[in-house]
């Protein structure tokens, strides 16, 4: 991977020099009137890993969903991979693709949801395999085959035959995490993949996607996880608003933020953290004075 | 507390006396001697005539009223019924307002329509109206003339008599009218499909329509799938109409008909409620299985279903 074209490489303009994978200029968005994308603009590199943090309603998961045109967006232009998403240009007039061309635009791109969305209705197994040989029409033994490894890479290679309902969120997680590599993509969506589990079970999840990042794949991330927005990313964008307040590499915008809204955040988050923590080391105190109880 | 105390002055194991409840034994006393006075003149009352009824269940005009009629037109109306009921269900939930107009429409006048009438009509009326069908251009018949055509542009043509008492319009009349209620049944189990499931399918690239089949109906079957079973036993019942278009090989009417021949009315009777009870009884044990299928993923995972998914990952 080219770790040449990273840091620092992106303006606000949507101009590189290099091919960005994901470009995207002056995007808005708004429901019922309501505007959540003010003119985002945005360019990810290919291997870059880039983290959008920012209050709740700042638009980071709206924008997420713009780029795989899970929301279709009402101004401004997003290309991944050099396609332009959900139209067509015909000598300067852009006709909405079908659905059935949006699907294929999609394959490109994995993505990880908050709430897992796994299919209840499929072991583990059956749910990575479903994509690969459903919309790619791929050999079921080959698939299989790379089902099983990608099982192993998420840790959960005795797992096939477990339908999600009888694994915990952090391991639905990384089943949907395999679910989506399956596809083999170039891009890999992760919206908050870690806020709706336990804190216990957080850790696992982020091993594995910290592990994808070290393997090179290009991931935009909706977290509001620090550590690794700090640890990880290669990138970091504060929004808020609906805008782009400030972004850059992650030792320059968490340690030391320009603007009073992204340190405000920051502050926020921290306060929340060492909250968390007090109450991380008083459960263990708890489940400690339990151990000792019957004995 | 930490220390054990001798057990003596420790409460042991409870044995109470539990609640008392006289209300059950006197309900029970009802009951039984209701019970006691329909068994006695069930088996004394010699107008009941089992042995007859017993008779007439084994004649073979009633056995095949039986398979020919009501199994396969409840089968032949239900699958009619689910196939369209589904259709229309995406239909109603379609983007395109003419779609979900026709399915509106659709459900409205066939859920209005009494079944009897609805038979009746396509017995009866049609064959007034429409006879012979004559399948071809839409508007051919009057085009051909306008153009002074010598072919009346017609493929080919049916007397609606040759089909008008057959089960084949028994399975028409109580399949549409089925579609209907299945319609609702089917647009509220898609409905009860998490977004998220939607969304994840789109998100891996599936197109809508496959999206639907593999991943939206299958776990919609678990709310589809109870209420269905009902309507099965309903239109295991609901075949006894078929006289409305006088469809005579059907279980009620035959058996119905040595009853009243012999003047045996009651043996008649009998003879058809026994059938009923027993198909109805099968199809019930049927539907239980079928739950449990389209319900797997939701609780634990049946023993076969295990032993199918070991053999796969077996051999890595």
């Amino acid at each position: 991977m080219s770790t040449d074209t990273r840091t620092g490489s992106s303006t606000d303009t949507g101009k590189s020099t290099g091919d960005p994978l994901v470009h995207a200029v002056n995007v808005t968005k708004a429901f019922h009137g309501n505007e959540v994308l003010k003119g985002i603009d945005m360019d990810v590199h290919p291997g870059e890993v880039v983290c959008l943090l920012g209050p709740s309603g700042s638009g980071k998961t709206t924008f997420l969903r713009c780029i795989n045109q899970l929301e279709s967006i009402d101004g401004g232009r997003i290309w991944v991979d050099g396609d332009l998403m959900g139209y067509e240009d015909r000598s300067g007039t852009l006709h909405r693709l079908t659905d059935k061309r949006i699907a294929a635009q999609r394959r490109e791109i994995g993505m990880v949801f908050q709430r897992f969305n796994l299919f209840p209705h499929l072991t583990a197994l059956e749910n990575i395999m479903e994509a690969p040989i459903q919309v790619k029409g791929e050999k079921k033994k080959a698939v299989r085959e790379r089902a099983l490894a990608l099982l192993d890479q998420v840790g959960l290679k005795d797992k096939p035959s477990a339908y999600p309902a009888q694994l915990s969120g952090g391991q639905q997680q990384r089943i949907a995490i395999a679910r989506a590599l399956a596809m083999q993509p170039k891009l890999m969506l992760f919206d908050e993949p870690t806020s709706a589990l336990d804190p216990e079970l957080v850790g696992e999840v982020l091993r594995v996607m910290r592990q994808l990042a070290q393997d090179g794949m290009t991931m935009i991330v909706v977290t509001h996880e620090m550590g690794f927005a700090r640890d990880v990313a290669d990138r970091v964008v504060f929004m808020d608003g609906g805008v782009v307040v400030e972004q850059g590499p992650p030792s320059e915008v968490i340690s030391n933020p320009q603007h009073e809204r992204t340190r405000s955040f920051l502050r926020r988050m921290r306060q929340e953290e060492e909250a968390h923590e007090k109450a991380l080391e008083e459960a263990a105190h708890l489940a400690g004075l339990g151990d000792e109880g019957p004995a | 507390m930490s220390t054990p105390a001798a057990a003596a002055d420790r409460p042991g194991k409870i044995h109470a006396r539990p609640v008392r409840h006289p209300w059950r034994w006197v309900a029970i006393a009802v009951i039984l001697v209701v019970v006691a006075m329909m068994v006695s003149s069930v088996v004394t009352n010699p107008n009941w005539n089992w042995s007859f009824a017993f008779e007439i269940m084994q004649q073979r005009p009633v056995i095949d009223g039986l398979w020919k009629g009501t199994i396969f037109g409840t089968i032949g109306a239900m699958v009619l019924g689910i196939v369209l009921g589904i259709a229309l269900a995406v239909m109603r939930l379609s983007t395109n307002p003419v779609l979900r107009g026709v399915a509106f429409v659709y459900t409205w006048f066939f859920r209005a329509m009494p079944r009897y009438v609805l038979l009746a009509i396509l017995g009866g009326a049609i064959a007034v109206l429409y006879n012979p069908i004559d399948i071809g251009i839409p508007f051919g018949q009057q085009l051909s003339k306008a153009l002074g055509l010598g072919n009346d542009l017609t493929f080919f043509s049916f007397s609606w008599n040759d089909i008008s008492s057959s089960i084949w319009i028994g399975i028409l009349g109580l399949g549409l009218s089925e579609a209907a209620y299945m319609a609702e049944i089917a647009r509220a189990g898609i409905m009860s499909v998490d977004r998220g499931q939607t969304e994840a399918a789109h998100a891996l690239g599936m197109p809508p329509g496959k999206t639907m089949r593999r991943i939206v109906l299958p776990q919609a079957m678990r709310v589809i799938v109870p209420p269905t079973g009902n309507e099965t036993i309903a239109m295991v019942k609901d075949t006894s109409l078929f006289i409305a278009a006088s469809i005579i090989t059907e279980l009620y009417f035959q058996a119905y008909g040595f009853g009243s021949r012999s003047f045996q009315i009651v043996p008649g009777f009998m003879a058809a409620t026994l059938w009923y009870l027993i198909v109805c009884s099968i199809l019930m044990v049927g539907q239980y299985y079928l739950e449990r299928y389209y319900g797997r993923g939701f609780g634990a995972p049946s023993k076969a279903t295990r032993r199918k998914l070991d053999t796969i990952t077996a051999g890595h």
